[in-house]
């Protein structure tokens, strides 16, 4: 077999001193399915961006097609036939996503002025080829996670790449969709093309990979036929430790509920309905799973219980008070806390310290602050606490979150809210990118807070996670709950899916 | 010597990006002026050659760290204010009116005026915040242009309330001599406005770096979303921010007329609020770079000030090499490759011994 693409010896050392990639060479043959893998921290994103051109080694290697290659910016890539899908996605959210896709090879009317018309039908044409579809119209910044992973692939095949590296793709996917994806990408290799993949989802990497290579790091452990591994062996591989996958025993203790939600309903702007008529209520001691495909109104949901988004109709509880239309300071006052779906957006600002990215909910507090002076003593020594507890992968407490790497990004999030001693936790994707090892400890947190008492929301498009931690599952699609269970012994992810889609209803 | 220039790093990109503006201005000099050698001595050390003229610098120097600041919490929380111009005038207006009208003992005439002159300054900062949160309307349009209404309006009250009508000039009436403030002692040109320039300039820094409205108004600048998912109130952040710019550059433009006028005699707006908003991009929305920035701005224009007068080289020439230097430090990326490239090999040096590969 030939190699496609070949990096030497790669050394990537960060201004801050960190080095991520420690001489690391991979071989990635001619039209095959390559799955990177390997712990939050590792090196996987930062060696694609090596490649990509984004970053600059300091010593290494590339060759693409047999020849030694000079990728000294993304555009070069691109010209060599490479493409990436970003793990976080590298979109001007101002334009629409017809002008994203076509970016950098706009259909010109005029010679100048960008034909809109033609931009979108490109749109339209490739997003049924691939069956992926995207509202050409709207704008990213619009655009809940999933699609704009769509567009992000999309736009990578539009460009009609040899050798396609998909960082993370399916993180922000359903099971549906993920299903979806692969199938595009067996297409995409019957046609010769080669794909480098990086997930943290063993099954996946099972399923769709010919070869695997684990990193670990900053170095590369081994590289083995998909074949030859087992799950069980990759995640030991990556972790160096078994990792258990069982459903976990439901609460003993389910007390009174804490989470009421009556008949709330919600119309967009476009006056389109997102959310009808929603109820339930979620108990202490209870973990409430809510499955669905991305965009039947989870988001809205979620934000309308977190004080972000006011309903039109409905009422929310926690106990027996009325918690509508409470600011989100207030609600966390309550104890409300949220993990939201998008890290980058909602969860962190990237620019400044982790230490400043802990408080944000909890800075006007004493022993943070004390009356409207800031204890910086005291938050760099709970800052490292965090840090430690959580096993964030940081230089320092004063490091930036953009210099840490996803799933650390991830972690520092959930750190936080679940670090808020919280009675209600609305947790929507906690574990998204996060490495299995760490899913773990997430899910342990999860599972002790609700011991403790808590009243857990999970809302998630992983639905392993959702049957192996919820104590009750409800199915959300196209704004409406259409099935309940109230027992989740030997419910399969495939029951989940046709109520996700739509094809059968419950009684509710 | 590679880990000293990291921990001075900044210091010393701002030095360099100094002197290639100072080799930029000397080689126009060389070529403009027919006595190079005196024009250069005229604007690099004259304002240091006479202690009149280091009092002058100090005395410039003031109004501007005030601007600074006072551009500087709005541009923090990511909101282009630059209104500031509009609020020293504003502000010094309101405060000339009630320092013409009361007369009190100085310590309380004097802090009382700067109030006054601070809350009109406030409310010019409070008008575009309020907009913004409310309309999301654009703070630099509604800014720039509440920059001319102040002026339009100030000129109006004064020429035809308090006008002084024995003196020959259009300016306003004295203010009553309990609401000057006096030159340092041992200073003779020097006033205690530079005192409480530093003194807000300190006062700035402890708000922004150690309070919790510091910490709000921050992290509303870096990401708005995530300062409204922590629950704080990003409305009242935004217009606070603005509040807080106008009433710092009110006091600024009061403290001015207090030192040094004691009449309103601006015909023309003053400029410090541009100048503000020069230091503060220089001293990246620093307190403390921004003294730093405004004393050596007020360096350049009195040398500018001295060659004009001493020399055959016109006084534009100030204005390119401010600019030259402004450029050259606003590009951040200037050097940055520079740091870069040492902290990887400090970093090579002690994490890859040679030779390994995977
Ligand atoms: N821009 C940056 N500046 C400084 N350090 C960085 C930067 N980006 C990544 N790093 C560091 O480099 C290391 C590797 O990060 P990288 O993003 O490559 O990990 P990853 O394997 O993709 O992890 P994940 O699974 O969490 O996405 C981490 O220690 C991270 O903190
Ligand atoms: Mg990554």
């Amino acid at each position: 077999m030939v190699a496609i693409l070949e990096a030497k010896n790669i050394v990537k050392v960060y201004p801050n001193g960190v080095v991520a990639n420690k001489g690391v060479s991979i071989s990635v043959e001619e039209n095959t399915i390559h799955a990177l893998v390997g712990e939050n921290g590792s090196g996987k994103t930062t060696l694609m961006k090596v490649i990509f051109g984004i970053e600059k080694p300091q010593d290494g290697e590339v060759f693409f097609q047999g020849r030694k290659v000079q990728v000294k910016n993304p555009h070069d890539a691109i010209a060599l036939g490479i493409g990436m899908v970003h793990q976080h996605f590298m979109l001007a959210p101002d334009l629409t996503v017809a002008e994203n896709l076509v970016l950098g090879q706009e259909p010109l009317k005029n010679k100048f002025v960008l034909d809109t018309k033609k931009a979108q039908e490109i749109t339209q044409e490739i997003s049924e080829k691939y069956k992926l579809p995207v509202p050409p119209n709207k704008k990213i910044k619009d655009l809940p996670l999933g699609i704009k992973q769509r567009v992000e692939i999309l736009k990578v095949l539009l460009r009609n790449a040899k050798l396609l590296i998909l960082d993370e793709p399916t993180s922000v996917l359903t099971p549906q969709e993920t299903e979806v994806l692969f199938q595009t990408l067996r297409e995409l290799k019957k046609y010769g093309k080669t794909i480098i993949f990086i997930s943290h989802k063993l099954k996946e990497i099972k399923e769709i990979s010919d070869k695997v290579t684990v990193m670990r790091d900053g170095r590369i452990i081994d590289t083995r036929d998909a074949n030859e591994l087992s799950e069980h062996d990759i995640s030991f591989l990556m972790v160096g430790r078994d990792i258990s996958y069982e459903r976990v025993s439901a609460s003993e203790a389910i007390g009174e509920p804490l989470l009421k939600v009556n008949n709330i309903s919600f119309t967009n702007e476009e006056n389109s309905p997102v959310l009808k008529n929603i109820s339930f209520e979620i108990k202490a001691g209870e973990i409430v799973g809510l499955a669905g495909i991305e965009g039947n109104g989870q988001n809205e949901l979620v934000e309308i219980l977190t004080g972000l988004r006011k309903a039109d109709k409905g009422e929310l509880f926690l106990k027996q008070e009325n918690i509508n239309n409470l600011s989100p300071r207030k609600l966390r006052e309550k104890k409300i806390c949220y993990i939201p779906a998008d890290r980058m957006k909602n969860g962190v600002a990237e620019k400044t310290t982790l230490e400043e990215n802990f408080i944000v909910d909890r800075y006007c507090q004493p022993p943070f602050s004390r009356g409207f002076r800031l204890n910086w003593k005291y938050i760099e020594k709970y800052s490292k606490e965090l840090i430690r507890k959580f096993q964030i992968l940081a230089h320092s407490s004063k490091a930036t979150v953009d210099s840490l790497s996803g799933g650390n990004i991830q972690k520092v999030v959930v750190a936080r809210e679940l670090s808020a001693d919280p009675k209600i936790i609305v947790a929507d994707q906690p574990t998204r990118g996060i490495d299995v090892g760490s899913e773990e400890l997430v899910h342990n947190l999860l599972i002790d807070a609700r011991d403790k008492g808590s009243a857990v929301f999970l809302i998630s498009a992983n639905l392993d996670e959702i049957i192996k931690l919820s104590s009750k599952i409800m199915v959300i699609y196209q704004g409406e709950i259409v099935a309940r269970f109230d027992k989740i012994d030997g419910i399969r992810d495939v029951d989940l899916g046709h109520y996700m889609l739509g094809l059968k209803r419950g009684e509710v | 010597m590679d880990k000293f220039i990291l921990n001075y790093f900044n210091t010393i990109r701002i030095s360099i990006a100094i002197s290639i503006g100072v080799a930029i201005s000397l080689f126009l000099i060389l070529i403009i002026s027919k006595d190079p050698g005196a024009s250069i001595g005229y604007l690099f050390l004259s304002p240091f050659l006479s202690r009149i003229r280091l009092e002058s610098l100090i005395s410039v120097a003031a109004p501007i760290i005030f601007c600074g600041i006072a551009i500087a919490i709005p541009f923090q929380a990511k909101i282009f204010n630059v209104g500031a111009e509009g609020a020293l005038f504003i502000g010094a207006v309101a405060g000339v009116v009630f320092a013409i009208v009361t007369k009190m003992p100085p310590l309380i005439h004097i802090p009382l005026t700067l109030l006054v002159a601070g809350l009109a300054g406030g409310i010019w900062g409070l008008i575009p915040g309020f907009l913004k949160a409310k309309w999301n309307t654009s703070e630099l349009v509604v800014s720039l242009m509440m920059n001319y209404v102040a002026y339009f309006l100030g000129l109006y009250i004064i020429n035809y309330y308090f006008r002084d009508k024995a003196a020959g000039a259009l300016v306003s009436l004295r203010i009553s001599s309990s609401a000057w403030i006096s030159t340092l002692p041992f200073f003779s040109r020097t006033s205690w406005s530079i005192v409480i320039a530093l003194t807000f300039a300190l006062l700035v820094y402890f708000l922004l770096y150690h309070t919790t409205l510091g910490y709000e108004i921050r992290t509303t600048g870096f990401n708005l979303h995530f300062a409204k998912f922590g629950g704080i109130n990003v409305f009242k952040i935004i217009i606070l921010a603005q509040i807080i710019g106008g009433f710092i550059a009110g006091v600024g433009g009061m403290t001015e007329i207090m030192a040094i006028h004691r009449r309103f005699n601006w015909q023309v707006s003053p400029g410090f609020g541009w100048d503000g908003v020069m230091v503060a991009i220089i001293g990246r929305n620093h307190p403390i770079l921004i003294i730093f920035a405004s004393l050596f701005l007020a360096y350049l224009r009195i040398g500018g000030h001295h060659l004009n007068l001493m020399s055959d080289v016109p006084y534009e020439m100030v204005s390119v090499i401010q600019s030259v230097i402004i450029l050259l430090i606003t590009a951040e990326a200037f050097l940055v490759q520079w740091k870069e490239r040492i902290t990887v090999k400090e970093a090579e040096r002690k994490e890859i011994p040679h030779g390994t590969t995977s």
